[in-house]
């Protein structure tokens, strides 16, 4: 698992990875300018084989996966207007999307709390003040800085995100106390934040 | 805007950012994110990670059909425009008004001690959610221990061994911290609070008991 989680040459893959960032942007605001169902298709295409993959491993049937692939992308047609470019990157906003359908389908659980944020996060359109030209550069910086994770960091940001798993089924598989899988998370978040911090 | 001090464990933001908190939490996190920019850039970063975590872990071969039945299904989809804000200024953060509405001022409380007032939020899942009310001076109630805990200050504040906890600033401690706040003199603290294990208060009196109780 984690060979394949593993991030590693970076360096000579970042610019292809900030230009896909750059491009999804571009995507999408050409879907919310004239409804480009070209560009929605090419948007499909990058991001319909990861969504898949990722509610599989979250837990969904190969059946599951592509009717929740179908509905994140849905959604991301019917709410094209509440992105905004300047507030993250398109798989970001993507990945809240399956986010919230996985929490209230796999989970059973209730998104609400986050949507709701949402609606008052875009009523108030606090703008980043992130130049878009930094948004590439995000891309690479949040790539290098999971790479340059310990694998035992990686490992339980994986198994949260990736593979849904509660924090405390975490710490029951990996044997570890939970006040261990919170420390790693914490460290894990440190490290990333300060990638992150000189793009806020 | 109150300027916040005590913010969300790193751990938190993260466990939200991944959807690993069930909706009694989840409320308490959004509620203090709607009065936190400092926590919401945080929650953005580690949604960010998840971006790139989406974009990088792997694909899997979609059935040859689904493009064609999407691309279909987008002539039924309306899409959605940004709602006009809704009221955000008062003292009930917008993820809460859904439950207990826009005014604290309207929310009818039970006593549950001389001087505590508790008005529950029922919600599925095992967590509990509920809003105490404290009077001027008077010691927050221990909740049940064995889980985790988190105590969002809508209004009033409370101080204890950590520090002044006013409105915006969120508690999101370890289960086993001992703070023992105590409400400040002049004004009635009104806290959104999310326990794990089901609550058991312990009244003045069970307390002067546990003690005993322990032996
Ligand atoms: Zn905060």
């Amino acid at each position: 698992m984690l060979a394949a989680l593993a991030v590693t040459d970076v360096q000579p893959e970042s610019r292809p990875l900030a230009d896909a960032a750059e491009e999804h942007k571009a995507m999408m605001a050409r879907i919310a300018e004239f409804g480009d169902r070209t560009a929605f298709k090419a948007l499909f295409l990058h991001f319909g084989p990861r969504l898949k993959s990722f509610m599989m491993k979250s837990g969904a049937s190969a059946a599951q996966a592509e009717d929740l692939v179908q509905d994140v992308m849905l959604t991301v047609w019917r709410k094209v207007h509440l992105y905004s470019a300047d507030r993250g990157s398109v798989s970001g906003w993507i990945f809240t999307i399956a986010r919230n359908l996985r929490i209230d389908r796999l989970r059973a659980g209730s998104s609400q709390p986050y949507e709701d944020l949402e609606t008052i996060e875009i009523a108030g359109e606090e703008p980043s003040g992130e130049d878009v030209t930094l948004a590439g550069q995000r891309a690479e910086r949040v790539a290098a800085a999971l790479a340059g994770l310990p694998d035992e960091q990686r490992e339980v940001i994986h198994m949260a995100f990736v593979e849904d798993i509660p924090q405390s089924a975490i710490a029951a598989r990996l044997d570890l106390p939970l006040g261990t899988v919170k420390s790693r998370m914490r460290l894990a978040y440190s490290k990333l934040k300060v990638q992150l911090e000189g793009l806020q | 805007m109150t300027s916040v001090h005590h913010h969300l464990d790193h751990a938190t933001v993260l466990r939200y950012a991944a959807g690993d908190l069930d909706e009694a939490f989840s409320v308490v996190v959004a509620s203090h994110l709607a009065m936190c920019p400092v926590c919401r850039r945080a929650v953005a970063a580690a949604e960010d990670v998840g971006g790139q975590l989406l974009e990088d872990d792997g694909e899997a071969d979609l059935d040859p059909g689904l493009l064609d039945r999407v691309m279909a299904g987008l002539d039924d989809v309306e899409t959605a425009e940004p709602t006009p804000a809704p009221r955000t200024d008062g003292e009930v953060p917008y993820p809460l008004q859904r439950f207990v509405g826009g005014e604290l001022d309207a929310i009818s409380w039970r006593p549950v001690a001389p001087g505590i007032k508790r008005h529950s939020i029922r919600l599925g899942g095992s967590s509990s959610l509920y809003l105490l009310n404290i009077g001027p001076g008077k010691a927050m109630p221990e909740h049940g221990h064995g889980g985790q805990e988190m105590t969002l200050i809508l209004s009033g504040a409370y101080r204890d061994a950590i520090g002044r906890f006013g409105p915006g600033d969120i508690a999101d401690l370890d289960v086993h911290v001992e703070h023992q706040p105590v409400v400040e003199p002049d004004e009635a603290c009104i806290c959104l609070v999310a326990t794990e294990a089901p609550t058991r208060f312990k009244d003045v009196v069970s307390r002067l008991l546990q003690p005993i109780v322990r032996i």
